[in-house]
């Protein structure tokens, strides 16, 4: 065991942060669930392409540059330190490049992933139905084998980020006789392609940050289809290995959250001592946020000496949307009757990241697999208890 | 960076593991309890023999030298098997705490090999304790006064004993009276020192706490596996599984920064302290959800003597405040986070 950085990994750090201070916006970006913030935030992706921190763990040849686990937890670390914005195309380039690089023909690989680097390619999913939301393998969106050509049809719902990106990867159903998780087919396919209609859902916040889209006989290449035909479910769970396991969520947020909320509670201290569970949910907001952080390095280094991501990438799912939750309400208790505030409030001050913060958090438990889901699969597939 | 052990190390604890499945099975463990000192020669000649008790003895006494995180590992074995407390505290704790005596070389020279081949047991006491454990049974005492470091005979200190419900524990009031003869560092060195057993002792109950929480959680797997009820195991109900998932992510959490600890006290890092007390309250955390969630599976079994979660549940309820309990620990964490300027965020996890 060895918990030091090597003098290269400083050097990297070094680099990543000097690079940040130069670029980093100096004002925060609108919401990327608007029009106008999500082509801000589609331009910041150009910027950072434009220095090869798009995709740092990507090999050179598709934009990136070749970084291990503990240089991409680095690069982390310092991008939330530095406060730079959102990732706009996190679908496209933490869940579905790892994927495409295990599954995806060279060609594909070419095709999609330097435009995705560079933000000219923003993805959306394409998962939940309404029929199929905890239960994956009940989804019923049909596509229909026509010569070089796949015709779907059919319904997918919760599309994060659907209403203006520019392609969607999702699972259909290609055997129409199959059930449950055999008879699916993993396809990437444009959403300005005639047959597709979407439509934006408003999420509590009042933003459009995902929409249901309708197929209606949506013709869509053969050559878009990554892996084999029917073998989407297990593509599928590669996917969402790489979402609950390491990728979604760097423990860099969390670290900086943790902070925040130090730095918080520290301005408010003499009024809200008189509540001390206050003091001990910054605490352990604290202490969670260190080990969320412990225990990626950990899984980090086992992944470099060859170990597997299994059932316990469902643990972290839980552990960090738990941690947001007990970050988020803190500061809402801490805030006290300012709390509610609307971010554009005249009187709100910069408190207003507080309540987005907050309400993000309320969907951490239910996105990426619900945490009750996530319980089965560990006390199934990690501690071995009968199926239910 | 690399956050996993040497194969040497994990070769080492999965012999000790094989070790004390046979050697320490929960009816032998009752066996010994039920008798006076609650402890066995057998069995410490035995571990002995394992080569545990030489582990942090140094080379040149006749040990095996090794450090910190060598017994990060062993402990939590030592908790999966509710070894009582007088083998960490002799072979690791003293075993330290007299290495670093300032020349008393008489002193090294009488205990050391003895630790190392098994045959002395030394007790400690604290005043973050209010008892000392083992007393009865220890060949010596290593006790604070004062911040001065004294090594006291058996024969010279005055024992009450106090009952545990934990039933391996012997917990004695200590009295006795420090004088010249009795003192072998004074202050100004045995402050380090003493503040180096804290927080190896901590380290150790936390790698301890972890160890049961994982043997709380598999008991409680096996019961739900076995138990039937509506005609099912009770493991395939959710309502079962997710109260047993719930500790699963608890104990993952837990381990790293029990491990973080143990590689900062190994290596005198300046916030060793701040992070074995972080360990501390996490390990415990996971131990007292796993005792809460195993005792709830189990159903009225996990309510009797007869069930062996009993041994592992009362240990892990009683090891909560050992060597600091959690407002000790909390206040050493509070004290970091909240000085002002303090380096917390993103990038600091390892400084």
């Amino acid at each position: 065991m060895r918990l030091e950085y090597t003098d290269r990994q400083q050097r990297f750090r070094k680099e990543v942060r000097a690079w940040l201070e130069q670029n980093v916006p100096k004002q925060p970006l609108r919401s990327f669930d608007t029009e106008e913030g999500f082509a801000e935030h589609r331009a910041w992706e150009g910027r950072l392409a434009g220095g090869h921190w798009s995709a740092v763990t990507w090999p050179r040849e598709v934009g990136g540059r070749g970084c291990d686990l503990i240089e991409w937890l680095i690069f982390e670390e310092e991008y939330w330190r530095a406060g730079a914005p959102l990732r706009v195309n996190q679908n496209g380039i933490f869940l579905l490049a790892p994927t495409l690089m295990e599954y995806g023909t060279e060609e594909q690989k070419q095709r999609f992933l330097p435009r995705m680097a560079t933000g000219e390619d923003t993805w959306a999913q394409g998962w939940s139905e309404p029929g199929a939301g905890s239960d994956m393998a009940a989804i019923r969106c049909k596509a229909v084998r026509d010569g070089d050509h796949y015709v779907i049809s059919g319904q997918k719902t919760w599309s994060t980020r659907a209403v203006w990106a520019d392609w969607l990867f999702g699972l259909f159903r290609t055997d129409a006789n199959s059930v449950r998780h055999h008879g699916l087919t993993f396809i990437l396919l444009p959403l300005n392609l005639p047959g597709i209609t979407i439509r934006p859902v408003q999420q509590l916040n009042g933003e459009t940050g995902f929409a249901e889209i309708f197929f209606d006989e949506v013709r869509v290449p053969v050559s878009n289809r990554l892996a084999d035909e029917g073998a989407g479910w297990q593509v599928a769970m590669a996917t969402a290995g790489f979402e609950r396991g390491l990728m979604l969520r760097s423990p860099g947020r969390f670290q900086q959250t943790a902070k925040a909320l130090v730095d918080l509670y520290l301005r408010h201290q003499a009024r809200i001592d008189a509540d001390p569970s206050v003091r001990d949910a910054v605490l352990q907001s604290w202490m969670g946020a260190e080990a969320y952080a412990l225990a990626t390095y950990r899984t980090a280094c086992r992944l470099a000496k060859g170990g597997q991501i299994g059932a316990e990438a469902s643990t972290n799912k839980i552990f960090w949307s738990e941690l947001d939750l007990l970050m988020h309400e803190t500061a809402m208790r801490i805030l006290g009757a300012r709390a509610e505030l609307m971010p554009h409030a005249p009187d709100a001050g910069d408190i207003g990241r507080w309540l987005d913060g907050f309400l993000f958090a309320q969907a951490g438990p239910i996105y990426a697999g619900t945490n009750e889901i996530q319980r089965n699969i560990i006390a199934e597939r990690m501690l071995g208890l009968p199926r239910s | 960076m690399d956050f996993t052990f040497e194969e040497q190390q994990v070769a080492f604890r999965d012999a000790v593991r094989k070790f004390l499945m046979v050697e320490a099975a929960p009816e032998m463990l009752r066996e010994i309890w039920e008798t006076e000192s609650g402890r066995s020669k057998d069995l410490r000649a035995k571990l002995a023999d394992q080569g545990i008790t030489a582990l942090s003895v140094p080379e040149e006494f006749g040990g095996i030298g090794l450090g910190d995180l060598d017994w990060v590992l062993i402990n939590q074995e030592l908790g999966y098997y509710a070894i009582p407390d007088s083998l960490s505290d002799t072979a690791y704790l003293a075993a330290w705490l007299l290495t670093r005596l300032p020349s008393d070389i008489s002193l090294k020279k009488a205990w050391l090999p003895r630790i190392a081949n098994g045959t002395a047991r030394i007790a400690i006491g604290h005043p973050v304790n209010p008892f000392v454990s083992d007393a009865q049974l220890a060949d010596l005492l290593l006790l604070w006064h004062d911040d001065e470091v004294h090594a006291v005979q058996r024969d010279q200190v005055k024992l009450s004993f106090n009952p545990s419900i934990e039933m391996s524990r012997r917990l004695y009031q200590v009295k006795w009276t420090p004088s010249d003869a009795t003192r072998v560092a004074p202050a100004r060195i045995g402050r380090e020192l003493w503040e180096g057993v804290l927080n190896r002792a901590a380290l150790a109950v936390s790698a301890q706490q972890l160890g049961l929480a994982q043997r709380m959680l598999d008991l409680g797997i096996d019961h739900s596996a076995q138990r039937k009820q509506f005609g099912k195991p009770i493991g395939s109900f959710q309502a079962v599984k997710h109260q047993l998932a719930d500790v699963a992510v608890k104990i993952e959490f837990a381990k790293p920064v029990v491990f973080r600890a143990a590689h900062c006290l190994a290596n005198n890092r300046p916030r060793a302290a701040v992070h074995v007390s972080h360990a501390k309250l996490a390990a415990c955390e996971a131990a007292w959800a796993s005792a809460r969630r195993s005792m709830q599976v189990h159903g009225a079994m996990g309510y009797t003597w007869e069930a062996d979660l009993q041994m592992f549940m009362k240990r892990a309820w009683a090891l909560d405040a050992a060597w600091g309990d959690r407002a000790f620990h909390k206040t050493r964490v509070a004290q970091h986070i909240f000085a002002e300027g303090a380096a917390l965020g993103p990038g600091e996890t390892f400084n």
